[in-house]
């Protein structure tokens, strides 16, 4: 009896030491971190002060934004997400044309609306871990504005670390956009093809 | 606020108003969980809507653009005195909503800025670290439990629920500085009011024209923008820095299969998830 209690006891122990070894261990393929999620936005908004205060022309400004979407946002879920049901019946080579066509639409909607933030500053606050993505709060200080928040959504599920979604006091990109593409689709009759061109003009 | 497009006036809107007010508040019901859009006057309200941009177009925006010319400490001035003369009503609101703190500050804040602020015309308190904290009726009825209910666009005052246009109701009528004041300055009030509504389209001018003007369809676009902005002002749907909820996560990495009843079911709390869709192929 009491050799099984020490042999209790030792089990015991080992479990707990190689418990706490696992612990220590590192944690194999924990991609993407609060801390990641976090360094992304914090270069996001690095990358959009130095645009706006480039004093770059607007076209000028405006590709380059195109650049920063495409290197930290995940442009072709965004787009496919954008799209909803209509994205499934679409082929390869159209989605294709379609994706290419909405990074310059979205680049030079939201482009012109940066030039709002002149002179303001986007302060990182914390990053959570949120289901299966995570969410950055930040808090916005324009010229002459009450601050305002700005949740920024990210995942690696593309492979990479990319946001894939902005809202804004409670206002979601992704659901205005939907219904904005689900808007033109409509007064196009549903014609993809005539969306895809359409959208290099707008 | 500042989406808030249009203004409130006149004694035959606010009569009509009332009478939507009572035959609507029965319909409300409880809190919606939920981030759907319910809109079952969806014909009328886009009549309305059609109407109110008509009135934007017309006399709205070339009015703000031509008080827009005004210097801007005078417009500044014009919208700290019609902000302090809503703190009233806001304490009002507070003291019904049972959030002392929130009255207390509000109170320091008229205090401060009708002594400091040089009569209101200076916001001394957000100056000294004291933010505004609006609030209307309709988010005392929220905090008493009664839910959003249907959604209205009004005309002339735009985006609204059913119990934020009783709110409206009710927030004009017992406003207590009109109640308070004699005539005349009440008349004063209200054009102090309409003037700084006139500021604020011109301030949001590019965010209010490319909404109205170039959107496919603006009144979805208003409709949306004014149900996820409102809700996120009451702490629901779109949260406050206290909630944990997945606001407004939209899942753009799920399933195509799941898509459909994703779409179907209530969206996760404003929580889009774009990847629902896209690599599944």
């Amino acid at each position: 009896m009491p050799s099984d209690m020490i042999l209790n006891r030792r089990v015991f122990a080992t479990g707990l030491v190689a418990a706490a070894a696992l612990a220590s261990l590192p944690r194999p393929a924990q991609a993407l971190t609060a801390d990641a999620a976090k360094a992304l936005v914090d270069r996001t908004v690095a990358t959009v002060n130095s645009i706006i205060n480039s004093g770059k022309s607007e076209a000028a400004m405006l590709k380059e934004f195109e650049k920063l979407f495409v290197t930290y946002a995940d442009v072709p879920t965004i787009a496919r997400s954008v799209l909803g049901t209509a994205a499934r019946s679409a082929s390869k080579g159209q989605l294709a044309a379609y994706t290419k066509a909405f990074q310059g639409y979205i680049s030079r909607k939201y482009g012109r609306r940066f030039r709002e933030f002149e002179g303001g500053k986007i302060d990182v606050a914390e990053a959570r871990a949120v289901k299966s993505y995570f969410e950055v709060i930040s808090t916005a200080r324009l010229k002459g504005e009450a601050p305002f928040e700005v949740r920024w959504h990210v995942s690696d599920k593309s492979g990479r670390d990319l946001f894939f979604n902005i809202i804004i006091e409670g206002v979601n990109m992704l659901a205005s956009e939907r219904t904005e593409m689900g808007a033109l689709l409509d007064q196009r009759g549903g014609d993809l093809d005539r969306l895809i061109a359409d959208l290099k003009t707008l | 606020m500042g989406l808030n497009i249009f203004f409130i006036s006149g004694q035959n809107l606010r009569r009509s108003l009332a009478v939507l007010a009572v035959a609507g508040l029965a319909g409300c019901g409880a809190p919606p969980a939920g981030n759907g859009i319910n809109d079952p006057f969806e014909p009328t309200n886009r009549s309305i809507h059609a109407f109110n941009k008509g009135v934007d177009r017309a006399l709205l925006s070339p009015a703000s653009k031509g008080y827009g010319v005004v210097p801007e400490p005078v417009k500044r001035a014009v919208a700290n005195m019609a902000d302090t003369l809503d703190l009233p009503g806001d304490i009002a609101n507070n003291l019904l909503q049972l959030r002392l703190v929130k009255a207390a500050e509000n109170t320091l804040r008229l205090a401060t800025n009708l002594t400091f602020g040089l009569g209101g015309t200076i916001d001394m308190a957000s100056e000294l670290g004291l933010p505004e904290h609006p609030t209307d009726f309709g988010e005392t009825l929220h905090v008493w439990g009664v839910g959003e209910g249907p959604y209205v666009e009004l005309p002339l005052a735009g985006p609204s629920t059913v119990r934020d246009t009783v709110g409206t109701v009710v927030d004009v009528a017992l406003n207590p500085v009109r109640l308070a004041l004699p005539e005349k300055e009440a008349m004063a009030a209200t054009v102090l009011k309409v003037f700084s509504r006139l500021g604020d389209r011109e301030r949001f001018s590019d965010t209010v024209d490319s909404l109205l003007y170039e959107s496919a369809d603006s009144y979805a676009q208003a409709r949306l923008l004014y149900l996820q902005n409102r809700r996120f002002e009451l702490g629901q749907g779109g949260g406050t820095a206290a909630t944990t909820s997945d606001d407004g996560f939209i899942d753009p990495y799920a399933d195509p299969a799941t898509d459909t009843e994703a779409a179907a079911a209530p969206v996760d709390d404003g929580f889009i998830d774009p990847y629902e869709d896209p690599y599944a192929e």
